[in-house]
């Protein structure tokens, strides 16, 4: 402890405000303000709960979603294409009925992707503590909420006692200084901080994302951009609230209302890092300098700038990376020196908890309108959920898509990984807006270039990998 | 409940790559069932067969040759575990027989499942994990030692190599403990702790409005 008075990180201050009790010199037991569940993973946790004999503690802060196996095509039900999918649905469905959790069900109008509609519902707030089950829920960190996913051991945890035992992460403040170039996303600047530092930057440390270019990032973006902190290894991501965040969450169904509403404000306002905060590490980056990125490998530290080449495994000097890179080329079947541009591709894939929502959606239609899939691409658009594929269909986005030769599905985690349902195939290259291209991820052999939901358009319709900023006059680099 | 954790002496299998996801240590279409029980067979399913569906073994696979069928500590390479938050993948490795993991990094996610289900996550440095797996590739099935009341790895030269964990953790895996059960021994800090947030943030608190809209 220094003697000088130092102020308080965003972090620190949540974690000040949930700390029941310091169980020991780095442990301390944390107030869990909001549980989420899923079908994949969170009816395990609500059965391992009842064959303990335990309860739910507050089953009114606890919510359940049917996601993440959910067949997305029109007029679904509880069958899926996964093999056993079924007893995951039903069986979660039966456990969160009997616990009394708010379940968003299939048909429901509010159902969709967890990370998706937590904020969309107001479940998530600033300075809330949000668990589940899944990795992505650091996505909340938008908000300025804390998020991060949990196995299904410490879910059963936080439902029983309302609380989980946290090491203290460290801080970490990523600055994002300048503005972005027009065309350029969210997911090219979680993707270019996840290329400059490795998938692993970030192990031991909650970021807090700061500077200029993440101010300006609407409040989808700042989802988008938290939702990748655990590719980058983090605990979580954070961005400090502000009017942009307070006039989001305004009327959602769960957001307070009145009085209950005023005084949450004022509260969040000071949901900011002090000036005199000190961090444990500081990473600085030219927001201006990023082009979009797009990923050659099976980490998402195989990253690039769109118009690079693939990068030669012999100039790494660490080997276990060197090694890395060429396992990852084989799989990938690409060679060092190989444009990224221009690469022929097989499938085109706007969807998942990193970029499914409503702005996503629209990015990608602007440059869908008028024109056509290339031949031989399938391209396919799994809305986050269903209140965005409503307020989507509201503004005639669906026609865009299915005019442009894409498939319009119903909301669901859905290809973002393969369970043994629905895959793109082995040996298909697939651009996607999707947040993991891990090896198999979306399917056996199946090979994914992640990027943003323009750069998914732009490559569906050139059928190979393309800038997006060739197809927008506005953004010509 | 889990099997008390003191110190365990076994063949530790070199698995030397970095970014070892838990898509990889087990793919989601082997999670079949809603149960903790039976993964093993899927462990490293994409590596470990040549086809996962005719579970035709690779012989390249590390955990397909002897002595490291019999393996029982696992050598990684840095963030190993991270990616999806799956418990599955520690259900898997503990199934096939794995008591500990020795790594320079670990996944945050993937590294409290495994307290949460007695095995040990030991963080030593790069080159001594790497020196670890050559020692074990020239030597194989020379077995190692994971002491964790006192807190290091004995190789099998009779080195130690200490380490960290944290208090918490070790006293959880050290005496198998539940963890809710002990949880809720602080029960009476847990409804205080409440009571007065209540006050402070009453925003957080939400009425019962539960029932499924589905019905």
């Amino acid at each position: 402890m220094s003697l000088a008075a130092s102020g308080l990180t965003l972090f620190e201050k949540i974690w000040a405000e949930h700390l029941v009790n310091q169980r020991s010199d780095r442990a301390g037991l944390i107030a869990i303000d909001r549980v989420f569940l899923h079908e994949r993973t969170g009816g395990l946790a609500l059965l391992g709960l009842e064959q303990a004999r335990r309860k739910v503690r507050d089953p009114a802060r606890v919510f359940c979603t049917i996601d993440h196996i959910v067949d997305t095509f029109p007029g679904r039900g509880d069958q899926t294409r996964m093999p056993g999918g079924c007893e995951f649905i039903t069986s979660t469905r039966d456990a969160a009925k009997r616990a009394g959790l708010r379940l968003f069900d299939i048909g429901d109008p509010d159902q969709g992707i967890v990370h998706v509609v937590s904020p969309e519902q107001g479940i998530a707030l600033p300075g809330l503590t949000l668990v589940c089950p899944d990795s992505h829920t650091g996505t909340v960190g938008g908000l300025g909420a804390l998020g991060w996913g949990i196995g299904s051991s410490e879910a059963e945890h936080a439902l029983a006692t309302g609380t989980l035992v946290v090491d203290k992460p460290k801080t970490l403040r990523v600055s994002f200084e300048g503005s972005l170039a027009p065309g350029v996303t969210a997911k090219d600047m979680i993707l270019a901080l996840i290329g400059a530092h490795t998938a692993s930057g970030g192990v031991g440390y909650v970021l807090e994302f700061a500077g200029r270019a993440v101010r300006e990032l609407d409040i989808e973006a700042r989802l988008t951009l938290c939702n990748m902190a655990v590719e980058f290894g983090a605990f979580s991501g954070l961005i400090a609230p502000d009017d942009k965040t307070f006039d989001y969450l305004h009327g959602r169904p769960f957001a307070p209302e009145g009085v209950a509403w005023d005084r949450a404000v004022a509260h969040w306002r000071g949901l900011v890092s002090d000036s005199n905060a000190t961090f444990d590490r500081e990473i600085s980056i030219d927001a201006s300098r990023i082009s979009p990125r797009i990923t050659w490998g099976t980490s998402p530290q195989h990253v690039a700038g769109i118009d690079e080449r693939v990068p030669d495994p012999a100039a790494e000097s660490d080997p276990r990376r060197r090694q890395a890179m060429e396992q990852a080329l084989k799989y990938m079947d690409l060679s060092p020196g190989d444009s990224l541009s221009g690469l022929p591709i097989d499938g085109a894939f706007i969807g998942s908890c990193t970029n499914a929502r409503l702005s996503d959606l629209r990015a990608a239609a602007k440059l869908l309108r008028g024109r056509r899939v290339a031949q031989g691409v399938r391209a396919i658009c799994v809305p986050g959920s269903s209140r965005v594929k409503a307020a989507a269909e509201a503004e005639g986005l669906h026609q865009v898509f299915i005019e442009a030769g894409f498939q319009w599905r119903e909301s669901g985690c859905s290809m973002c990984f393969f369970a043994g349902g629905e895959s793109f195939g082995a040996g298909e290259r697939v651009v996607t807006s999707t947040n993991r291209n891990f090896e198999n991820r979306q399917g056996p052999g199946t090979r994914s270039h992640l990027a943003s939901p323009a750069t998914v358009a732009a490559s569906a319709v050139a059928g190979c990998i393309t800038d997006p900023r060739r197809l927008d006059p506005g953004t010509q680099p | 409940m889990n099997e008390p954790f003191r110190n365990h002496r076994g063949i530790a299998a070199p698995l030397y790559r970095i970014n070892v996801d838990t898509d990889a240590i087990i793919p989601s279409r082997e999670m079949k069932r809603v149960s903790r029980e039976g993964l093993g067979e899927g462990l490293f399913a994409n590596w470990r067969y040549t086809d996962p569906a005719t579970r035709q073994p690779n012989p390249d696979f590390v955990l397909n040759q002897e002595p490291w069928q019999q393996a029982t500590i696992l050598l990684a390479g840095a963030n190993f575990g991270c990616g999806s938050s799956r418990e599955h993948a520690v259900w898997a490795l503990k199934d096939f027989g794995f008591r500990a993991i020795i790594a320079p990094s670990f996944g945050s996610i993937f590294q409290g499942n495994c307290i949460c289900n007695g095995i040990v996550p030991v963080i030593l440095d790069d080159d001594t994990v790497a020196t670890l797996a050559r020692s074990e590739q020239e030597n194989p099935g020379r077995p190692i030692t994971v002491d964790l009341e006192n807190l290091f790895v004995i190789d099998s030269e009779g080195n130690q190599h200490p380490f960290n964990l944290g208090e918490d953790a070790r006293k959880m895996l050290l005496e198998g403990l539940d963890p809710i059960a002990l949880t809720l021994t602080q029960d009476d800090l847990i409804g205080e702790f409440l009571n007065q947030d209540r006050q402070k943030r009453p925003w957080v608190y939400l009425e019962n409005c539960s029932t499924s809209s589905a019905e």
